[in-house]
């Protein structure tokens, strides 16, 4: 793989790497501190941060202010950005401001509905789509130019990313499909949908190394630790997309209430090692859902840690 | 077609309230069909009006009828020696006929009667769905004749999102999702090709956000 911008990302996995991102969500206030505090809890035993945008429609302080931080803080952040609340003039304007403060990575998303979130009356926009950005960035990265045909000197150097969801409708040859269609659009990295259906995964990642797909695309595996019972029965039949089976929840249900927590994380790294032997599989996303302090515990126990250096 | 359903009755009266002489116009087209703003619509709700006028003890004349179209300036010309009976009408057309009720009698009152809805079809009677969104720029040629600007929650044109579930949209356990049914169709006509090429960000100059939009055709002027 030629590395193509200075992210860190892109350098590790170019290196033969497995890389590990995790990801903070902001504060619903202007604290810019619990942004560095979580920021510091993670540093050490993640390659990358991801900053959530206003996820599941909710608002909060701005991904890009976030970023910008974390980065000032001599951190590696990933900036994610949905199509939801935004234009193409706001969005490349965003990517724009983020690439001059030296934001390396991007992931691209269209966004939960708004109607999930804190003002389900807000109109919304998907001017684009996760996939018409991912043409975006390129275009802007690869050929200095914007949407709208302007072109200039200073390109953003961002390596894109994008979600993918194998668990989701109708069926894992579509979702194959979809990914095959965003790396037709020039996605570089894919951070998936949490993943507690493992037999659905393995049947995603072979047809992806069958089609050739995990050699345009490095895919991360998402892993989300369960804190509790509750949790999983939320995600089961709460979380559209998503695909806990049922002896999942019986696990965590299974062990008295104060080892629930424990008993999610030995669970997430079990995952993690055994993901680790599916072909194609390049790195980990663990979002630790307001629960960032367990991720170096997680990384340390699924023996990703120390993490290597690039330059 | 245009799908409108009937206002609250609370909330038209609380716009005809202060007038005397009322005028309550129908429409036969569109709103007739989806049962909101027909005939049958102005006299029942002309019967509702004189109910709460009696009760509160107020004559007021209350007069009905419907135009063959609210979106035509001859059918709208059919008020024109009528109109000055009135102190207000309340159109029970879609916006457009509303609009353009208002538009030729400028100096009369004119309220909606109905919430125009969407386009739309008739799924079984009192069932409609919306269609289409009037974008414009028709791309149904390339999603196997549904439209994603219309019927993915997200209008989405390389969908579907991460959401969908079962066949079903994020939003409701009871919306189709709209990409589904686009992959279900190209799979069925052997299309499933087009499902794998990213479709570039649309322009929509055609759509919502240019002001009002407007046809001129000149084959057919007079």
């Amino acid at each position: 793989m030629n590395v193509t911008t200075p992210s860190k990302i892109e350098k590790l996995l170019a290196a033969g790497h497995l890389a590990v991102t995790s990801e903070v969500g902001p504060p619903r206030s202007a604290d810019g501190h619990e942004i560095e505090h979580k920021g510091n809890l993670i540093k050490d035993h993640v390659d990358a941060i991801n900053v959530t945008d206003n996820q599941t429609s909710v608002c909060r302080l701005c991904s890009l202010a976030a970023v910008i931080r974390l980065k000032l803080m001599g951190l590696e952040p990933v900036l994610q950005m949905t199509t939801r609340d935004r234009n193409r003039i706001a969005l490349q304007s965003d990517i724009l401001g983020a690439a001059s403060f030296g934001i390396n990575n991007i992931l691209c998303l269209t966004g939960d509905h708004q109607h999930f979130g804190d003002h389900p009356k807000a109109v919304n926009v998907f001017d684009l789509d996760s996939i018409q950005l991912i043409q975006t960035v390129k275009l802007m990265r690869d050929e200095g130019r914007l949407l709208g045909g302007f072109e200039f000197q200073v390109k953003p150097q961002m390596f894109i990313g994008a979600a993918a969801n194998p668990f989701a409708g109708p069926n894992v040859e579509m979702r194959v499909a979809r990914l095959a269609k965003k790396a037709n659009a020039g996605v570089q990295f894919i951070q998936t949908q949490c993943i507690y259906n493992m037999d659905k995964f393995k049947e995603f990642m072979r047809l992806a190394v069958d089609r050739g797909l995990t050699e345009k695309v490095a895919i991360l595996a998402g892993i989300t630790p369960m804190k509790n019972v509750g949790m999983a029965r939320y995600m089961q039949k709460r979380v559209p997309g998503m695909d806990v089976p049922e002896e999942v929840v019986k696990r965590i249900a299974g062990v008295p209430k104060e080892k629930q927590a424990d008993e999610g994380i030995t669970f997430a790294i079990e995952q993690i090692e055994e993901i680790k032997s599916i072909p194609g599989i390049k790195g980990f996303h663990i979002m630790a859902i307001e629960w960032e302090e367990k991720v170096p515990e997680i990384v340390e126990r699924a023996g990703l840690y120390p993490r290597p250096q690039v330059n | 077609m245009i799908r409108a359903v009937p206002k609250p009755l609370e909330e038209i009266i609380q716009y005809v309230n202060d007038y005397d002489k009322l005028l309550i116009a129908g429409c036969d087209g569109c709103v007739t069909v989806c049962e909101a703003g027909g005939l049958k619509e102005v006299k029942i709700l002309g019967s509702a009006l004189r109910l709460h006028f009696a009760q509160a003890n107020k004559p007021v004349v209350i007069d009905e009828t419907s135009l063959t179209r609210q979106c035509d300036k001859e059918y709208l010309a059919q008020l024109r020696d009528s109109i000055d009976n009135y102190d207000a009408v309340v159109s029970l057309a879609c916006g457009c006929g509303i609009q353009f009720l208002a538009d030729m009698y400028d100096t009369k009152l004119v309220f909606p009667g109905v919430n125009t809805s969407f386009m739309g079809v008739t799924e079984e009677r009192g069932v409609y769905s919306e269609r289409c969104q009037g974008c414009g720029t028709c791309i149904l040629a390339e999603t196997g004749g549904v439209c994603p600007i219309a019927r993915c929650s997200k209008r989405m044109l390389n969908g579907p999102c991460g959401g969908s579930d079962k066949g079903k949209c994020e939003v409701s356990p009871e919306m189709p999702c709209g990409w589904q049914l686009i992959y279900e169709r190209l799979k069925t006509l052997g299309q499933l090709d087009r499902f794998e090429k990213p479709v570039d960000p649309k322009d929509w100059t055609s759509s919502r956000d240019g002001g009002i939009r407007k046809i001129v055709r000149e084959d057919l002027r007079i």
